[in-house]
């Protein structure tokens, strides 16, 4: 879950990341001339959308006095960025900037540790200066068990070549990002840019901060103290009728999971999941050249209505030719009862299983009863002799001649 | 639509009786069994391709008076014979 830039910079500011003066969030030309007057010096005044490319659609202004910054915010809160309505505008202080950088904590999935890497060419994007300037990048794993300690970050920012005060101040940062990041299940935290200014402090100019869904519920108070309600999703984007009437299957039967789908333009319908299954089959489905209509993920142990209406929905998406049912090895989740819902699915949407169902590959519980049923269906079938690679490999070729 | 998979088949006489007929519609955990006018049994057809196969309606009827049948593969029926 996202946060928009003032809900990241009060995060950080509770663990002594220094932050502009003012940095307040305004509803109103009236309360950003007001934050503007506190601030009693020239302003930058920022839309808080969860969208990038605001600089460039008018969504980031300056003002020089309290009425410029009314008028600025004005144009901000009536602009929509790529269709995104800003929740306020950001009044800070602009104070001159001597030198750039960046520092960002994520979740490194191979390595299954945070990583920080911290750069003295901040403002640009990380990725690039990775690739045209590595040498500015520095990088380092470490445990989520274990304390960040200052020393730590401080032997992370000297192999950039940074020493003195600089490298004291940029390491208390750097110590503190970590720490936010540990306590608050982040899978990014990040300061880009994190300015040293004229004078010698340092401040945060702009931050991100995602946050795991799954940590929400452990995080409800700090999610409180910033104002984030529970109900909010805060997903890239808004879902489709496709994932909402998925999202209705999945809500109208307490048993297993099916339904959480999203949609993509391709023509394979996928009914997939299990430990992992559905990312690693809708990879491989990509990999042998298969256009998914929809990202899926089936578990638990899903009722045959369910896995029934599932089945109908992913049909009933135009240009969708076949599906594949397709998982990991199961233990709770009855391939049985998976067989009998999808095959239902199928026809109940006027369709025969063996030319609606490219390949059904569910191994596990009650498997042998499940291949009965598909058998009986003509459904092409495999077990775990099969694996989800070549499962995906015979669902594609199957496409050719749909 | 008529159930594709499963279909179950009850005697009469114990589709008559109340106190079978409760306990047919307490035992099921996908409420294939239903209680009707009159304390009769009823069967939710929509319900019968949920059936899990757990036996337990064929443990908690008579032996032979509740009969489980698949409609496909073997049409291997279900029932208790002891």
């Amino acid at each position: 879950m996202r946060f928009y830039e003032y809900e990241s910079k009060q995060l950080f500011g509770r663990y002594g990341i220094p932050l502009p003066t003012g940095s307040k969030v305004a509803h109103s030309a009236a309360e950003a001339e007001a934050v503007a007057k506190e601030i009693n010096g020239p302003a930058v005044l920022k839309s808080q959308v969860l969208t990038g490319g605001r600089m460039k659609a008018g969504g980031v202004l300056f003002a020089d006095t309290p009425g410029q910054a009314a008028e600025a915010a004005t144009k901000i809160l009536a602009l929509t960025i790529n269709g995104h309505a800003p929740r306020g505008v950001l009044v800070e202080g602009r104070a001159p900037v001597k030198q750039e950088y960046y520092i960002g904590v994520t979740w490194d999935g191979f390595a299954r540790k945070p990583v920080m890497i911290c750069s003295d060419m901040g403002g640009i994007d990380i990725e690039e200066v990775a690739e045209t300037h590595p040498e500015h990048i520095a990088k380092r794993h470490f445990s989520t068990l274990l304390p960040f300690s200052d020393y730590m970050a401080k032997e992370l920012i000297a192999q950039l070549a940074i020493g003195g005060a600089e490298l004291n101040q940029l390491s208390r940062i750097a110590a503190a990002l970590a720490r936010v990041f540990i306590a608050h299940g982040l899978t990014l935290a990040e300061i880009n840019p994190l300015a040293r200014l004229e004078d010698g402090r340092f401040v945060c100019l702009d931050g991100h901060v995602d946050m795991e869904d799954d940590a929400r519920d452990s995080q409800k108070a700090i999610l409180k103290a910033l104002g984030i309600a529970p109900e909010e999703k805060r997903q890239a984007r808004p879902p489709t009728q496709f994932e909402i009437d998925g999202a209705a299957v999945d809500a109208a039967d307490h048993r297993g999971v099916a339904g959480n789908v999203v949609e993509f333009d391709g023509d394979l319908g996928l009914v997939i999941g299990a430990g992992g299954g559905s990312l690693t089959l809708f990879d491989a489905i990509r990999k042998h050249g298969g256009r998914p209509a929809n990202y899926c993920e089936i578990g638990g142990n899903p009722s045959v209505t369910k896995a029934c209406e599932l089945t109908k929905l992913i049909l009933r998406k135009p240009g969708v030719k076949k599906i594949a049912v397709m998982m990991n090895v199961v233990s709770n989740t009855r391939v049985d009862i998976v067989a009998r819902g999808v095959i239902k699915g199928v026809i109940e949407s006027g369709h025969k299983p063996a030319d609606k169902i490219a390949i059904f590959r569910i191994p596990g519980s009650w498997e042998t009863e499940g291949f009965k049923i598909l058998q009986h269906y003509g459904v092409e079938y495999c077990d775990r002799t099969v694996s989800m690679y070549e499962a995906a490999g015979r669902a594609v070729a199957k496409m050719q001649d749909a | 639509m008529a159930a594709l998979f499963i279909n179950v088949e009850v005697d009469p006489a114990l589709a008559k009786d109340a106190a079978a007929v409760k306990k047919l519609v307490e035992v099921c955990p996908v409420n294939i069994f239903a209680e009707a006018d009159l304390g009769l049994l009823a069967i939710v057809e929509k319900n019968l391709d949920e059936c899990t196969l757990c036996e337990l309606c064929l443990q908690a009827a008579p032996a032979g008076a509740v009969r489980v049948k698949k409609l496909y593969g073997d049409r291997e029926v279900l029932v208790r014979t002891d």
